[in-house]
């Protein structure tokens, strides 16, 4: 059933098809998300939605099911122009979305779940057993093996997201989204999923596919549209359309922004080796180092590892094998503290979860890791001394705040990310690893962090910057390490092509392996 | 507020926290006003001593929560661990016959043993301070029984004990104003408390540890060891309020001091305290208490039941907490 050509019945275009979007536009504060962006979907069609992290495939798809509104544009379902404001409108339109993280509640049953909201009653109490008669025809009707009665929790991702897609299919759903449904499968349950995708193709029911994974592309899709920087890039059929076609069409951009002067750092001493880290699924014996004055782009897809390998670095996470190597030292990290302690600091991607004490102030944000030495006699705090740093750290790192005793939440994304940097710099930290240093921050304000990033560097202090956005990579980094499902694919010089870091960051096991069948 | 610039926020934010310190102040006052005009007896020398005195042992264990709230967490064994170091008090004096300032300093030692217990386990087995502190709560309730024999423990033999909370230093000084020393003491400790949480590290890190944990522990503090030291000091602090209150009764009841916590949360919450942690102060609480008792008392005088008193308690609380909703939402 599953593999070869079998999945893809080719579909003749209809005269209308189920979704039509034209011209849509979207804008968030700062950021224009779509720009005239378009898609449409045939009824019984996989159609493949593709382009790099923040090309706009999701806001769109979110403007689709009725998250967001637009601002411009056109959507046509079944050719009639409609105006979709509610989760619950595209629901009742037909169109449902299965969201990468599972939006189930996990200690009710299967059935329960299919059904929240809408349970039969009989007397005004609920009916269980029409309940599950009702659950296990729709699961009958996807060939799946199992139980209504079963609890959410006791099942498998994969199973877990077959609930969902019986979910959908009870509102009777003929547009369906799916965004990286793959991301937790294996090739056993990717291979289920596939089966009952064909399924409902065969029903007539449009599926949209959200994913990165080439050779899923390949295998299941009718018609690909690439996406960048929220706008329309173009449509291809997938049966006729190379892999590298469809790379170069999501990374064509020419990079608009200068890139730096990039000074030679080979001869510098290694500040910081990591050697064979590893700890499950999640990192595969990952090896590499970083000299001073040297910045290290980590490049990788969604859930490649690149947070989990700084996170177990920096002793925030725990490790279950490898070595660390500061200056030339073997070093023992298990917290934070002991990361801090031999000079590496960890921005994290999420500043309000994890980087900044939102209800402090300025001051005590940029001396929090290093308030031990701003502690007088008595265990009296040096108010004056914590004053002095702040404003000279305010001062340097041209942070935009009324004063250092501001409430950090007030300020805006790039400054709390520079409170932040301050707060490492004043401890003395040379080893500085950041998580998406600019998510969440403007246009303007990414240069001034891009611009500090090379001055940090130009000063002898090494680097890690894990970046979704290409082009931030290859602005930054004199060196580009790649990660793919744990593993480091390959460490690439500083001037590599788009396409060389989206096919190391695309280098599954498993398209290997069918690459070398093929 | 329509001008959203930076400093525009930096005024908001200053005018509403001294709005919302203002508003438990005049509560305060308004109650007082009230209590006075409705009976001529409420504004004697003699009833306000007696509010205040009735404030210490709540004040005392208020501000300890305070500490620990302000961290994010809880502590619902602040009552009967009072409970438990007064009768440790009770077994140094009475039952081992030894000199006073071993008593003080056994009972201290006896709260911050067993805070340090409460922090040990929350910080280290990871169990939420709700759980780790209930369950204190009984075992400190069931240690005070079982070592006292289930029997109150008189300080007769220690002529000097009732000094403790009853006696006025301030009143051999100035004899028109004998202010007990019970009251001193938790003039005291708010002191000392807002020094520690305004000026030292510890302090520091309490709300920063409310503030945002995680950031703390990615900033490369030592967090279990700051949140001992915080439960370890609240733990402290309820040794004094056992004091206090064996002082004050001349006795140590074993089967007192239930009910005591609840008190004490419902004062730190009136005061302003955030129950989610980040924010707090020492004064508030102490306004907080102050509100508590000055209820009971004035009601009292005008002849209203006790158990009025406890309807009227209850609304204070949830009418203080949707105050400082309106506040944030205007925010």
């Amino acid at each position: 059933m599953v593999g070869g050509s079998s999945e893809r019945a080719t579909t003749p275009a209809p005269a209308v098809p189920l979704v039509e979007m034209t011209g849509v536009d979207k804008s968030f504060p700062g950021v224009r998300a779509l720009i005239g962006a378009q898609f449409d979907l045939r009824p019984g069609e996989v159609h493949a939605l593709m382009g790099e992290n923040g090309a706009g495939k999701s806001t769109l798809m979110k403007v689709l099911s009725g998250v967001y509104s637009r601002d411009a544009g056109v959507v046509k379902l079944d050719g009639v122009p409609v105006e979709i404001t509610s989760p619950r409108q595209a629901q009742d339109a037909g169109i449902s979305i299965i969201h990468q993280e599972l939006a189930l509640m996990r200690d009710l049953t299967a059935a329960q779940n299919i059904f929240i909201g809408r349970e039969p009653r009989r007397f005004g109490i609920l009916d269980e057993g029409q309940l599950n008669r009702d659950a296990a025809a729709i699961f009958a009707s996807m060939n799946l093996k199992l139980e209504p009665t079963v609890k959410v929790d006791t099942l498998t991702i994969a199973k877990q997201q077959m609930v969902e897609i019986a979910k959908a299919l009870s509102y009777r759903s003929r547009v369906l989204i799916m965004d990286e449904p793959t991301a937790a499968l294996n090739d056993a349950e990717i291979a289920e999923l596939f089966a009952i995708i064909v399924r409902l193709k065969a029903e007539g029911v449009g599926v949209v596919y959200i994913s990165h994974k080439m050779d899923e592309i390949k295998r299941i899709s009718d018609r690909v549209t690439v996406m960048r920087d929220g706008e329309y890039v173009g449509t291809v059929p997938a049966a006729d359309t190379s892999i590298e076609t469809i790379i170069s069409m999501m990374v064509g951009r020419t990079l608009s922004n200068e890139t730096l002067a990039i000074p030679n750092t080979a001869n510098a001493p290694v500040a910081l080796e990591v050697k064979n880290l590893r700890r499950g699924r999640e990192i595969r014996d990952v090896s590499f180092s970083v000299r001073q004055g040297e910045i290290l782009g980590f490049a990788g897809l969604m859930g490649a590892g690149r947070t989990e390998v700084a996170r177990a670095i920096f002793g925030a996470d725990r490790k279950e094998g490898g070595e660390i190597w500061v200056h030339g030292k073997r070093v023992g990290i298990s917290t934070p503290r002991d990361a801090v302690e031999k000079g590496i600091g960890y921005l994290s991607e999420d500043r309000k979860l994890f980087g900044l004490a939102t209800g402090l102030d300025v001051r005590n944000n940029i001396a929090l890791a290093s308030l031990d030495r701003f502690t007088g006699p008595g265990g009296v705090l040096d108010e004056a001394g914590m004053e002095q740093a702040a404003k000279e750290a305010i001062r340097q790192l041209a942070i935009k705040t009324p004063s250092d005793t501001q409430e950090a939440r007030l300020l805006s994304g790039g400054n709390q990310q520079k409170v932040v940097i301050a707060k490492w710099l004043l401890r003395d930290c040379d080893i500085l690893i950041f998580d998406e240093p600019t998510r969440g921050i403007d246009v303007g304000a990414k240069s001034e962090i891009y611009k500090l990033l090379n001055n940090l560097a130009a000063q002898g202090k090494a680097i890690i910057v894990i970046s979704s956005e290409l082009p931030e990579i290859l602005r930054l980094s004199h060196r580009i390490a790649v990660m793919c499902e744990g593993r480091l694919t390959g460490v690439l010089p500083g001037g590599s092509s788009q396409e060389d870091i989206m096919r190391l960051a695309t280098m599954r096991e498993t398209a290997m392996e069918l690459r070398h069948a093929g | 507020m329509t001008d959203t610039t930076a400093p525009g926020q930096k005024t908001g934010i200053r005018i509403s926290g001294a709005f919302h310190r203002l508003l438990a102040f005049s509560g305060l006052i308004a109650l007082v006003v009230v209590f006075s005009l409705a009976s001529p007896n409420f504004m004697q020398t003699q009833n306000i001593l007696a509010i205040l005195q009735a404030t210490s042992v709540n004040g005392v264990l208020a501000i300890a929560a305070t500490l620990v709230i302000i961290t994010g967490g809880i502590d619902l064994s602040v009552g009967t661990l009072m409970t438990f170091c007064a009768v440790i008090a009770g077994v140094i004096l009475t039952y081992w016959g030894l000199p006073l300032p071993l008593g003080v300093i056994g009972a201290i030692l006896a709260g911050t043993v067993v805070g340090f217990t409460s922090g040990t386990i929350i910080a280290k087995l990871k169990v939420p301070p709700f759980i780790a502190t209930l369950g204190m709560m009984l075992i400190m309730k069931g240690l005070s029984l079982v070592i006292s024999g289930t029997r109150p423990i008189y300080f007769n033999d220690t002529p000097g004990f009732t000094q403790i909370s009853l006696g006025s230093m301030v009143g051999s000084v100035i004899p028109g104003l004998p202010i007990p020393n019970g009251v001193l003491i938790l003039f005291a400790v708010a002191l000392l408390a807002a020094f520690i949480l305004g000026k030292t590290a510890l302090g520091r890190y309490t709300f920063a540890l409310g503030s945002n944990e995680e950031a703390v522990r990615l900033s490369g503090v030592n967090v279990d060891r700051w949140k001992i030291a915080v439960y370890a000091l609240a733990g402290s602090i309820c040794g004094v309020a056992g004091l206090l209150i064996a002082s004050r009764l001349n006795s140590a009841q074993p089967a007192l001091g239930q009910g005591y916590e609840l008190d004490a949360i419902a004062a730190v919450v009136i005061g302003g305290t955030s129950l989610s942690g980040g924010r707090g102060t020492v004064l508030g609480t102490l306004i907080g208490a102050l509100i508590i008792s000055v209820l009971a008392n004035g009601l009292r005088i005008l002849s209203v039941a006790q158990e009025w008193q406890t309807v009227v308690t209850g609304c204070i609380i949830i009418l203080a907490v949707y105050a400082d909703i309106l506040r944030r939402r205007k925010l």
